[in-house]
């Protein structure tokens, strides 16, 4: 099966994007502590693909997709999404935008207002950016619905009388309402059980088939991962560690905490599983407020030398869809 | 146009009961007797304040018969007062003025309460600081001294008396919204609004607000009856309205002879008990109707 992807154009670029929020200072006169949520994260992202990104809690994925979805603000860097430059975006022209990037949550028990319909819920979207004429919003609900597998008789149900999967769908239907481009998808299946779960990422995936969406997926379930994304990142502390098409990711790891993290995936292949030795990573990730200097992950790096303590590895290619931040790894020469 | 008809697998019918959440807080509220008994008293006292002039046309301010006649006497009913005047129909007629009063100052409190309350949850920061700091100073006034000397000021008209009770006790209200607000804007369904394009002005009144009502409604409940009773003390003080009848006003006139006649006092307290009872317990019912988690106990 030929596997290079078509060179198609890019839809979204992150130019050294820092996200940091100030925390309340302890007492009046400490000086505020500065939290690097995201810390210079670089991406493309190509029209109709999906970029996945992963990374355990606290990694900072959520905050990017917020950042990138204009939902949080951004401290430094640039984004971009058709040419358009989203972080001067303000006001009205902030709202046409949204149109085109629309966001999943992750938990869809707190992400659908209690105290609306269904429906309304839908149609909120189409209402609040104006699309379409008002009578013509009534049918876009109802092939919304038909979309993303509910019934009709179901658009006046509150949510509370849907399932974790059927609410995760009206989810998915309010996102995909304004026709956008780009899709954030936030962890949209980790709330729910395994059988669920294959029923909205198969969704998920025919929706993008037949709308040309474009994702961004986030997942610790590097299983997920593998299924939905054609690149991946690993991001840790707010870094991206390493970037890579799915072949090469998860054939051919660079980075030991990638390496460490696939190993980590269990396998129901007893052969695979006696073959392959887990790497085990010891100790918590370092206290994200007072970061040390160096390669973040260098306090629990199994082949850490010196020089990680103290330079910042810088996200090099090793190939054309290959990029890696480790002093170990050569770059492409 | 792209058929959409296609169906990965078969929806288990959900079972299709269209319930709005007002119908089963109402059926739980229903189910709740003392609440009940609460609504049924309070909508008898309000039927009777708003009709009483027509029920009982005896003027509650002319002289009828004989100071202080005691109960029954001369077919006055409760007797009356320090200037024999019919104290059945002072508390029929003086029945409007203090609901009025009580509903207007709690009206009074909710709406400053939930404007301080949600912008400071709402916008955080500076505003938050400021609002809170005078959320604060209206706590630790001495809310009586304070309204009586509003009263005293400006004069004893009815709608200073409102205005000195809403005043002083909206800070309960404004920070159950702050707090309510505080919880909610974090929910993913406040973010998934502002990214379907709503406006601050419509996360605060069409998201938020909406859901952050239940603990209000039943402040709001519980405020009123907190009104009537401080109308009825600073009645009793002496700061009533002279042109208007009120509960309290009857308590204030015959305030010196509380010990020969105590049934002048007695009677119009009677009134105010009641009514604060029948809030309350409504106030009560409402709390736990609207409180999911005794739900389908």
């Amino acid at each position: 099966m030929p596997d290079t992807p078509v060179e198609s154009t890019t839809l979204l670029t992150l130019q050294d994007v820092e996200v940091s929020f100030t925390l309340k200072r302890s007492s009046l006169f400490a000086k505020p502590s500065l939290l690097r949520a995201v810390d210079g994260v670089t991406l493309s992202v190509r029209k109709g693909q999906t970029m996945g990104i992963v990374g355990e809690s606290g990694s900072g994925k959520t905050t990017l997709a917020l950042a990138v979805a204009r939902l949080l603000p951004v401290t430094r860097g640039q984004i971009h999404m058709n040419g358009v430059d989203l972080l001067s975006l303000r006001g009205e022209a902030l709202r046409n935008e949204r149109r085109h990037m629309q966001f999943i949550f992750q938990d869809p028990y707190s992400s659908l207002n209690p105290r609306l319909r269904a429906e309304k819920i839908v149609r909120e979207p189409l209402d609040r950016l104006s699309i379409a004429s008002t009578s013509r919003r009534d049918d876009r609900v109802r092939e919304l619905f038909d979309q993303v597998g509910l019934r009709r008789d179901q658009q006046r149900l509150f949510p509370h009388q849907f399932s974790g999967g059927q609410r995760q769908r009206i989810g998915i239907a309010r996102a995909i309402a304004s026709n956008p481009s780009l899709v954030i998808c936030d962890e949209p299946v980790s709330a729910l059980d395994v059988g669920v779960q294959a029923q909205i990422l198969n969704l998920l995936r025919r929706l993008q088939e037949e709308l040309g969406l474009t994702y961004v997926f986030i997942s610790h379930d590097l299983g997920v991962i593998q299924h939905m994304c054609d690149t991946i990142a690993v991001m840790y502390m707010g870094k991206i560690l390493e970037e890579a098409d799915r072949e090469s990711l998860f054939n051919t790891p660079k980075h030991p905490y990638t390496q460490a993290l696939l190993s980590a995936v269990p396998s129901a292949d007893i052969n695979r599983r006696n073959r392959e030795r887990r790497i085990m990573i010891s100790g918590d990730p370092p206290n994200p407020i007072h970061l040390p200097p160096g390669c973040r992950f260098a306090s629990r790096c199994p082949q850490v030398e010196d020089r990680c303590r103290v330079d910042t590895p810088p996200l090099v290619n090793i190939d054309r869809h290959h990029r890696v931040a480790c002093h170990l790894v050569k770059a492409a020469g | 146009m792209t058929d959409y008809s296609i169906r990965e697998r078969s929806l288990q019918p959900t079972v299709a009961r269209v319930e709005h959440p007002l119908i089963e807080t109402a059926r739980m509220f229903a189910g709740n007797r003392a609440a009940l008994s609460g609504l049924a008293m309070l909508f008898i006292i309000v039927v009777v304040s708003l009709a009483g002039p027509w029920l009982y046309p005896t003027d509650p301010f002319e002289m009828v018969w004989s100071p202080f006649s005691p109960p029954g006497a001369k077919g006055f009913l409760l007797g009356t007062d320090y200037l024999g005047r019919d104290l059945l129909a002072q508390i029929i007629h003086g029945g409007r003025a203090t609901l009025a009063v009580g509903c207007a100052a709690a009206l009074l409190s909710v709406f400053i309460g939930i404007t301080f309350g949600a912008l400071s949850g709402f916008y955080r920061g500076w505003i938050e600081e400021i609002l809170m700091r005078i959320t604060e100073f209206f706590q630790v006034l001495p809310t009586l001294l304070f309204s009586m000397v509003l009263v005293a000021l400006f004069g004893a008209s009815l709608g200073m008396i409102t205005f000195a009770i809403g005043i002083v006790s909206w800070t309960g209200v404004a920070r159950i919204t702050r707090a309510e607000f505080l919880k909610i804007r974090e929910l993913e369904y406040v973010t998934a609004a502002r990214s379907s394009g709503a406006s601050n002005t419509n996360l605060i009144f069409r998201v938020i607000l909406p859901n952050s009502l239940p603990p209000i409604v039943v402040q709001a409940a519980l405020l009123i009856g907190f009104a009537i009773l401080f109308e009825a003390g600073l009645s009793f003080l002496g700061l009533s309205d002279a042109n208007v009848m009120s509960w309290g006003a009857i308590m204030g006139n015959n305030r010196p002879y509380i010990l020969l006649h105590g049934f002048t006092i007695m009677y119009p307290g009677l009134a105010i008990f009641l009514t604060v009872l029948s809030i309350s317990l409504i106030g009560d019912g409402l709390n736990d109707a609207l409180n999911p988690k005794l739900r389908k106990r």
